[in-house]
């Protein structure tokens, strides 16, 4: 019995238990929805093996298609998460980074001035994702240049790149959509055996972050500078370097979701790769309950976080909401779960409940 | 923050040094030319690029034209600013190629105020008095929906039972759009046999087209026979779906194949139709410039214009099966796609 309560207690105490729970209920939504409709209520959860001849044996179901599509919000949340960490601001030029990532890798692969390129590719690929990545860096180092060592607002110096990188990745482009049709270049967007490397890729970025914030003591850094860079200094941390840093990945993983979005489709679509992304970034970041004011943050938040975006995207899809009013219907989610975790309705939960304990007590 | 942001957007723009109309002024209008000004909405694609050719190759000095160009770079405010700036030049004709349906009015009224001539191309304009421009001349689209749909109904007859349509749109509310959705809804009344299964809004956009199909395909499965998209970028989505998912493209849908509808044919989209897996694609002719230079002659002459001129397009098929179709009692002709079509493309 003891034991019961205590892990009730810790399952309260668990700081992922509302984004999972948010999850957990859009995904209940398609449960109810399959069996209002008569199909088997689970089959939003049922992965299959399906065969193809481009692919081979493939996993297919809508819980795959989530973790594929969701892929690039993960990616950029978690270099969101540490920027919003350290320097209580958010970096809203990845979307606009991606595409210029997106841009460098085709124009090279193309050259410049082409625009479809099927197997004479200019150089090999993995040049042109280096370099896909080598500039999503750059702009990062740019970001955090301004923030960390200029102390500009985090929101008006990554403004600079949020118009410019679009721009930049236009100009690189020649201003047209630049074709790569190249399987060995579509193979970050397709397949690695039977699972999409998407997904593949996301988990290496999670796993890599993960180990170097717990093997190095980052995260702390990271989280003392966020919660009070002043006395981080004095306490010996650079600060500043950092702030540096934190900008620096998250440029970093724009690229590399750049690339992906860009291998999905085998070509460099500037005007439209990563449109409007950073504010999944961000929103991942929110719904995964950490605060935007910087300081502690949970990594594993901000993920269930992105696909808890991208599920909300795809159980419209599934009850066959139109593109044009997904919006709608998405923010009216999106309102209700970050309403559940603010603080004054917390506030408010916690007393209620104390109240119940004191009501139990007294009948006792 | 919205506002913050678009205000600075805005003045990074207007801050941009007008390098490319810097040109302008350097023209010279001669006594016995023709100075025609063209605002033309960017270079974004293959397509566009043609219709700037097009433009440039018809207007030429030997055809009694001296053309003032200007290139929008995908701004609204770019383009005002390049209206302005011909009348103050006091060009004899504006050809707009508008990016937006909005926000005209007062340009245009200071070009009419001006006594110069506007004609729109390719996409539509709305404003509140019509005699802001003279004419418009481009696609139209409802007809290109009608053919693709003529096409359908004839290679589709003999299928016995109903036949499933998916159906990809564009950006809602866009000319081409509306015309090519508008036609599709009719064919499905008009057909006893055709059902649709379901319709979405992919934004003309190949990575929305994909995730569009994908779900249709989780959805219907191999229920889905014919696939109609409203653009060659969504159809290269829609195709690469259709293979992630096991299925194969094709006109044989007696042997589960998934028959896909394109327009466009650009020079890539037609090279999927060679191969096959666009079964037909509709053209949409941005090659504007001989049409254009016939209205402008015209009203030169002091003739009247029609309104409207629509451009003529041809229709693009795998097979050489079928020559030509018949719909609504006009024969079409097909055109198999070769090597040789697809070296003499422009776009």
């Amino acid at each position: 019995m003891k034991q019961k309560e205590s892990l009730a207690v810790r399952l309260k105490k668990w700081p992922l238990l509302l984004p999972v729970v948010c999850l957990l209920l859009v995904m209940a939504v398609n449960i109810i929805h399959d069996a209002a409709t008569g199909v088997n209520p689970f089959s939003f959860f049922m992965i299959t093996v399906q065969h193809t001849t481009g692919n081979g044996n493939i996993l297919y179901g809508r819980i795959i298609d989530i973790l594929n599509r969701g892929s690039e919000a993960a990616i950029l949340a978690l270099g969101m998460t540490l920027v919003v960490s350290a320097s209580a601001g958010t970096d809203i030029s990845v979307g606009s980074v991606m595409s210029l990532s997106a841009s460098m890798c085709c124009m090279l692969l193309a050259g410049f001035g082409v625009t479809s390129v099927s197997t004479d590719l200019k150089m090999p690929i993995f040049v042109g994702v280096l370099a896909g990545l080598a500039i999503g860096m750059l702009c990062g180092a740019f970001n955090g240049f301004l923030v960390a060592y200029l102390k500009i607002q985090p929101m008006v110096a990554t403004l600079i790149l949020y118009s410019a990188a679009r721009a930049i990745g236009l100009l690189l482009c020649n201003n047209m959509i630049v074709y790569v049709r190249n399987d060995a270049y579509a193979f970050f967007g397709s397949f690695l055996g039977p699972i999409p490397t998407p997904i593949i890729i996301t988990i290496i970025c999670i796993v890599i972050l993960s180990l170097v914030l717990k093997k190095t003591a980052l995260e702390m850094y990271v989280q003392s500078v966020g919660i009070n860079a002043k006395a981080s200094r004095i306490a010996g941390l650079n600060s500043t370097v950092i702030i540096f840093l934190a900008y620096l990945l998250c440029g970093l993983f724009a690229g590399i979701a750049g690339i992906v979005s860009s291998s999905r489709i085998t070509s460099a679509d500037s005007n439209n790769i990563g449109l409007y992304m950073e504010m999944d970034a961000i929103l991942a970041v929110a719904l995964g309950g950490n605060s935007l004011g910087g300081g502690k943050f949970n990594l594993a938040g901000s993920v269930i976080g992105a696909y808890t975006i991208q599920a909300i995207t795809t159980t419209l899809y599934a009850l066959g909401v139109s593109t044009d009013q997904a919006p709608v219907f998405k923010a009216i989610i999106v309102i209700l779960i970050v309403a559940i975790q603010a603080p004054p309705v917390k506030t408010w939960m916690k007393k209620r409940q104390s109240k119940r304990v004191e009501v139990k007590e007294a009948v006792a | 923050m919205a506002v913050m942001m678009t205000s600075l957007f805005l003045l990074s723009c207007g801050s941009n040094p007008s390098a490319k109309t810097g040109n302008l002024q350097e023209t010279k209008a001669e006594e016995d030319l023709i100075t025609v000004g063209f605002s033309q909405i960017g270079a974004e694609s293959d397509w566009r690029l043609a219709c700037t050719e097009s433009v440039e190759s018809a207007f030429t000095t030997e055809n009694g034209f001296n053309l003032i160009f200007d290139d929008g770079q995908q701004k609204q405010e770019n383009q005002l600013k390049a209206i302005r700036e011909f009348i103050d030049m006091d060009v004899d004709y504006i050809i707009l190629d508008p990016i937006t349906e909005e926000g005209w009015d007062s340009a245009l009224q200071e070009a009419k105020e001006a006594g110069i001539p506007v004609i729109i191309v390719d996409r539509q304009i709305s404003v509140k008095d019509d005699s802001l421009y003279t004419a418009w001349v481009g696609a139209d689209f409802r007809t290109e929906g009608d053919r693709a749909v003529g096409w359908l109904s004839t290679v589709l007859a003999s299928q016995k039972g109903f036949i499933n349509f998916v159906h990809i749109q564009g950006t809602t509310g866009a000319t081409a759009q509306i015309g090519r959705t508008e036609a599709l809804k009719d064919g499905i009344v008009n057909h006893n046999r055709w059902v649709l299964l379901a319709r979405e809004d992919a934004d003309f956009v190949q990575a929305k087209g994909r995730e569009v199909m994908e779900d249709f395909l989780k959805r219907y499965g191999s229920r889905i026979n014919v696939c109609y998209c409203e653009n060659d970028n969504e159809a290269y989505g829609a195709l690469q779906a259709i293979s992630a998912a096991g299925y194969r493209a094709g006109q044989d849908i007696d042997q589960g194949e998934i028959l896909v509808v394109s327009f466009d044919a650009t020079r890539q989209g037609l090279r999927y139709t060679m191969d096959g897996s666009i079964s037909m694609n509709m053209e949409c002719n941005p090659l504007f410039g001989p049409k254009l230079t016939e209205v402008v002659k015209a009203l030169n002459r002091g003739e009247a214009v029609n309104r409207i001129t629509y451009m003529e397009e041809q229709q693009f098929v795998h097979d050489d099966a079928l020559q030509s179709f018949r719909y609504d009692g006009n024969a079409y002709p097909l055109t198999t796609v070769t090597e040789d079509v697809l070296a003499g493309r422009k776009y």
